[in-house]
């Protein structure tokens, strides 16, 4: 291992290299160009042995992405915001197929207006597109995440499309100390790249036919039912992780800090948990019992556990970087459905679309409304 | 929807080739083109035209036949006979 300052957008690219990838097809977009640039310039430099195909578009990029998975290729590649939205007809295809692969999504807000800054609204709006989705906090944990995701994807039992979610700019573009890992042991940690079936003009088969409608169902009974198991594969890598590198993530699925006892807590993703953090600190040494629940795992939702989680509290507070129009912050639907019999006050919060900042000042106002029993969350303008 | 059992590879990867002969497309036939063999000339226009290659040439008596397990009814032989040869039938099932 070697301590290097990078930014996320490095140490994703070098966690890609590290799982040694057979295929990458690459478009750019802001602000997940440092990937792909690193990359290939990773290939150019003879660093690594892989095919990189220069694409014309995203829709493109996940099709080369989807081909080169079925003809049996490890296969890399990332994106962001509108490109995610190019992709997204053949986002379910991928998972469809069950074809295992990890994709790197720097998350932008997507127009109009444009807007190249951070927030969820990409990645957020593809979650029932059938691929795991992981949010990180950090450069390490973006590293680590893709080599992670690698293993989570290509188990037996899961075979599933996997999105490592790393905030733009407040992640792709900060230099941060990160570990690096040595080849030999994510050589040891990942298992050689294998399909049941692939794509082999010796051995033709159908991939894609046509589900009618006797059929249909069933394998969408199968997605969800390899969704579930995930749940625990994800929390067996992570330990797993542990034992090679000596770093996991909370449970995998979900993160917690400070909960033992606390009677307040914030629940969020990605880089905003960082600040959460800083503020709890801030809260608690004055005395205040407050704490942080980070969702690492969107997709699979982790239900058992967030009931559990938040047995001992009295209020919730839930902070949307993205916005269902129409409804409310997808997270918090998916935070009250999880724990409906948990009788807690769970408050909405919308907060830094479109990269506007979430700060300190913004989280102790929002655990000052859970302290004076506010039943309603809101818009959360810096 | 008729319950036959199925194997539901994961994926839906059908693994042997040649699997959509097993489905039997003439299921979905409504109208049934009827060749009145007395009056064709063999000019085979009806097994140039069929989009599902349903006419087949019987290489020994040169004439055409119907193969009714993928004709699916679309009747483009009636309309293209120039001897209106072809006649149409209501399906009964």
């Amino acid at each position: 291992m070697t301590k290097r300052v990078i930014e996320a957008s490095h140490a994703i690219a070098i966690g890609a290299k590290l799982t040694r990838p057979d295929v990458i097809p690459m478009y750019p977009i802001t602000p997940q160009t440092h990937v792909v640039e690193d990359l290939a310039q990773f290939i150019n430099n003879g660093e690594m042995k892989c095919a990189m195909i220069d694409v014309e578009s995203e829709h493109s990029a996940a099709s080369a992405f989807l081909g080169s998975i079925a003809a049996g290729s490890r296969t890399f590649t990332a994106t962001s915001s509108q490109g995610l939205l190019l992709m997204y007809e053949v986002l379910p295809i991928v998972s469809g197929m069950r074809l295992p692969g990890v994709m790197a999504v720097a998350n932008r807000a997507v127009s109009a207006p444009i807007s190249i800054w951070n927030d969820h609204s990409d990645a957020v709006s593809a979650r029932d597109q059938g691929w795991i989705q992981l949010w990180v906090e950090s450069s390490q944990e973006a590293l680590d995440t893709v080599i992670q995701g690698v293993k989570i994807s290509e188990d037996k039992g899961v075979m599933l499309p996997l999105m490592v979610c790393f905030d733009g700019f407040t992640l792709s573009h900060v230099f941060e100390q990160v570990d690096v890992p040595d080849q030999k042991t994510v050589d040891k940690f990942l298992p050689k790249f294998s399909l049941k079936h692939k794509l082999d003009i010796k051995n033709p088969k159908t991939f894609g036919p046509i589900g009618f409608p006797n059929s249909y169902m069933y394998f969408k009974k199968q997605q969800q039912d390899a969704m579930i198991t995930s749940l625990d594969v994800i929390k067996k890598v992570n330990k797993d992780f542990k034992k090679s590198f000596g770093r996991s993530y909370g449970s995998g699925l979900l993160d917690l800090y400070k909960m033992g006892d606390a009677d307040y807590a914030v629940l969020g993703m990605g880089t905003l948990c960082g600040t959460a953090r800083v503020t709890i600190d801030k809260l608690r040494k004055q005395g205040k019992k407050v704490g942080m629940i980070k969702v690492r795992s969107l997709r699979p939702f982790p239900e058992k556990e967030l009931q559990v989680a938040v047995k001992n509290l009295k209020a919730l507070a839930v902070i949307d970087r993205h916005i269902s129009l129409g409804q409310e912050g997808p997270l918090v639907t998916d935070v009250r459905s999880a724990i409906y019999c948990n009788d807690l006050t769970v408050n909405g919060y919308i907060a830094g679309l479109g990269g506007m900042d979430i700060t300190v000042k913004l989280f102790e106002k929002v655990f000052s409304d859970l302290e004076k029993g506010k039943q309603n969350g809101s818009w959360l303008f810096d | 929807m008729k319950k036959k059992k199925q194997n539901f590879e994961q994926g839906a990867v059908v693994t042997k080739p040649g699997s959509s002969k097993n489905y039997h497309t003439g299921d979905w036939r409504v109208f049934r083109p009827i060749i009145d063999q007395s009056k064709c000339i063999k000019c085979y226009q009806c097994w140039q035209v069929c989009p599902d290659a349903a006419i087949r040439i019987d290489k020994k008596t040169e004439r055409v036949e119907i193969d009714y397990d993928y004709c699916k009814g679309c009747l483009i032989c009636v309309k293209q006979c120039p001897v209106k040869c072809i006649a149409k039938e209501v399906e009964k099932k």
